[in-house]
């Protein structure tokens, strides 16, 4: 079985400052570091392959330095990886992101499942995964908690969906995105990090993709718009919705037009 | 011996605190007659509250005249006996005196009363780019209990232990004076230092009702290191070996797969590793990332170099979490495997620790009982539990006192003292009395005649 994990460099802490004026996350002099949430979709990998044998592959859209994290992908046990780098796809959205990624995908290889983490902690949309499912023509879904079995030309999985949590079973190959906390992810091996070599680690830019517009990357092939970026205030207020589902749905709905919020 | 409390007594109590903070009767609640351990149990015949040094020193100096006992009480997470009343009589709680009064970022001192937390202290510090270093893995317990305790913790091993970090004292005497003790010095050579007598006196020479502790600046940069080995001889043999590197790691904890077993059990998570019989957990911080990251390569490598299987960094927020909230747990971890347990909490020579465990083990072995252990490989201190599991009242009784009696003569054979941190209480005032003999057990005896002639503050504990 080959599986391909998407993974993400983001600031090692929370506590990221953000450009008044540019409204970009400054990310000099922070540490970094893999999105946790894609910790729990490299574990299900690895122990998917412990399983059923295959190998796992790791991809990552990012500036160069972002092949820190494919090396510690290695270290946690993955084969090789790819950083996807390219000035033109820089202030991407999360369409030209899944796009970007897609391409790149098509490029490193055919495999049986793709994984990707429920979030990311820097963007938060958890959108890309669909996303790269859809560019792909992959059946996907979210949510998942465990893949329970590989029946040769298929997978079943348990996710959560709202208030349900559905096993079902998914044609490969196919794309699936994994909640958080769903295991405990292996910790990255010094001993394996000694003899990482840098031929495991792969670069492709917009030159090596099938599509070549320009258009369609980066800024300019971005659906949305970012007006500004800001670090939410932090709140500690609560106020707890009480009742089933859809009571709590208009409760809720009712409480943010009250505030003029919707 | 003591007189009982009256009626006008009572009155006077709420006098002192409000009638919300007296309790007395079935207001009382049954887990004020114990600590964490529970071994040793006796209710007190009134729980009183304070908030406030005056109430203290009103509240002793009553007792003083009335010759009442008066036992101190924190959070209650000892684990021999301390906080016990032994005697009956007053119990005195401090958990609402938790106010954090002042931060001196001019003498990085922070002053607190004694029923602050350590984790809120600990927080508090951060918030303000701090580290109060003492780290015991009691995280609820309160810094008046770590004071009287003199607790250590895991970061021990490059910063030391609570005593360390305590530059002053109020407090209240048996008699109901308020003394202070100490200042907010660095150094001090004047006279014999009271304060650090009083620290680890587990409450019975005075009260604290006020402590000044030192700071130090929040070390940026940290990582662990989870290092497996094939047997429990080769990771304890590995630690003498990093000290010869020189370079000083915050904390060594060792810790077996069994124990992480349990505390899987317990936390409902898993651990990161367990496919291997031992471990070593290392932790190195410091202001400069380069250096941290030197000193934890020198350490990574040597481990490879004698044995290790691997070594696995632990290198962020949510890695160390799943690996430190594992070893935060391990008490509870092996209190909840077995219906009842008592502990042992030795201080070895660290070139001894192996031939202790190595003893434990055989111990467990001879006497067919169950001895877990973790603890601070880097310091010496051991944490060993004997577990009664299926064993009647009497083969527990028996077993226990002959694992004791092994242990703790063991202890000492190897140079060792009968605690590292979690103190001497009710519950080992005989191991502590046949390892020091006479003549430091009257010593101790005349501090606290000197301090508490009527033996009316925590009576029955440490040395009387």
């Amino acid at each position: 079985m080959r599986i391909l994990v998407c993974v993400k460099q983001v600031p090692g802490s929370s506590n990221v400052q953000v450009d008044p004026v540019t409204g970009v996350l400054k990310r000099d002099g922070v540490q970094s570091k893999m999105n946790p949430y894609d910790l729990y979709a490299l574990e299900t990998a690895l122990c998917l392959t412990e399983r059923f044998g295959g190998s796992v592959e790791v991809i990552t859209m990012g500036p160069p330095q972002a092949k820190a994290i494919i090396r510690e992908a290695i270290c946690m046990g993955v084969k090789q990886g790819t950083v996807l780098s390219d000035r033109r796809f820089a202030g991407a959205d999360v369409l030209a992101t899944a796009y970007t990624l897609s391409q790149g995908i098509r490029k490193t290889g055919e495999y049986d499942l793709i994984i990707c983490g429920k979030q990311t902690t820097d963007g938060d949309t958890a959108q890309v995964g669909a996303e790269i499912a859809e560019f792909l023509n992959l059946p996907n879904v979210a949510g998942v908690l465990s893949v329970q079995e590989v029946l040769g030309e298929s997978i079943v999985v348990t996710a959560s969906q709202d208030d349900k949590v559905v096993t079902m079973s998914l044609k490969l190959p196919c794309l699936i995105s994994v909640d958080g906390d769903i295991n405990t992810p292996r910790l990255p091996s010094y001993k394996v990090g000694k003899s990482v070599t840098d031929d495991l680690i792969h670069f492709l830019s917009l030159d090596d993709f099938e599509d070549q517009n320009v258009h369609n990357y980066g800024l300019s092939g971005s659906a949305t718009q970012v007006e500004r970026i800001f670090s939410p205030e932090k709140n500690t207020e609560k106020h707890e919705i009480e009742g089933t589902s859809l009571q709590q749905a208009d409760k809720l709905y009712a409480l943010l037009h009250s505030k003029k919020l919707v | 011996m003591y007189n009982k409390i009256t009626p006008e007594d009572i009155s006077k109590l709420i006098g002192f605190v409000g009638e919300e903070n007296v309790l007395v009767g079935d207001a009382i609640n049954p887990d004020y007659a114990h600590d964490e351990l529970g071994t040793i149990s006796k209710m007190p015949d009134v729980v009183v509250r304070v908030t406030e040094t005056e109430q203290v020193s009103g509240i002793m100096a009553m007792a003083w005249e009335r010759e009442i006992p008066v036992t101190v009480r924190g959070s209650g997470t000892g684990l021999v006996g301390a906080a016990v009343p032994v005697h009956g009589g007053i119990l005195m709680e401090t958990t609402k005196m938790n106010k954090i009064l002042e931060l001196d970022s001019d003498n990085m001192t922070v002053t607190v009363q004694p029923g602050v937390l350590l984790m809120e202290l600990a927080a508090f510090a951060e918030e303000n780019d701090f580290l109060y270093p003492p780290d015991p893995g009691e995280k609820s317990a309160t810094i008046g209990g770590n004071i009287s305790t003199n607790a250590g913790g895991m970061r021990a091993v490059k910063y030391g232990v609570t005593r360390d970090y305590v530059r002053a004292l109020t407090v209240v005497m048996p008699n109901g004076e308020v003394v202070k003790l100490g200042a907010k010095v660095a150094k001090n050579s004047s006279g014999y230092s009271l304060k650090d007598l009083v620290i680890g006196s587990e409450g019975t020479l005075c009260i604290i009702t006020e402590a000044v502790l030192a700071l130090v600046p929040f070390p940026k940069f940290s990582v662990s290191l989870l290092v497996p080995f094939q047997d429990m001889k080769s990771a304890i043999e590995a630690v003498p070996k990093i000290f010869r590197s020189k370079v000083t790691p915050t904390a060594i904890e060792y810790m077996s797969r069994d124990t992480i077993l349990f505390s899987e059990d317990y936390l409902g998570k898993k651990f990161p590793d367990k496919r291997n019989e031992a471990y070593i957990l290392l932790t190195f911080d410091g202001s400069d990332q380069a250096q941290v990251d030197v000193d934890m390569k020198l350490v990574a490598d040597l481990c490879l170099e004698i044995g290790a299987v691997d070594v696995y960094i632990v290198d962020t927020e949510e890695r160390k979490k799943s690996v430190w909230s594992a070893r935060g747990a391990f008490l509870e971890a092996i209190k909840a495997s077995t219906i009842e347990m008592d502990e042992c909490d030795v201080v070895v020579p660290v070139n001894r620790i192996d031939e202790f465990i190595r003893f434990t083990h055989a111990l467990g072995k001879e006497t067919g009982v169950r001895i877990p252990s973790f603890g601070h490989a880097g310091d010496g201190n051991l944490h060993v539990y004997i577990c009664r599991d299926q064993l009647s009242d009497e083969e527990w009784e028996a077993v226990l006192k002959d694992c004791f009696d092994k242990m703790y003569h063991k202890a000492e054979e190897l140079g060792g003292l009968v605690s590292g941190e979690h103190g001497i209480g009710y519950a080992k005032k005989d191991y502590l009395k046949n390892q020091f003999g006479d003549v430091p057990m009257q010593l101790m005896g005349g501090i606290k005649k000197v301090f508490d002639e009527k033996n009316i503050l925590n009576p029955g504990k440490v040395c009387i």
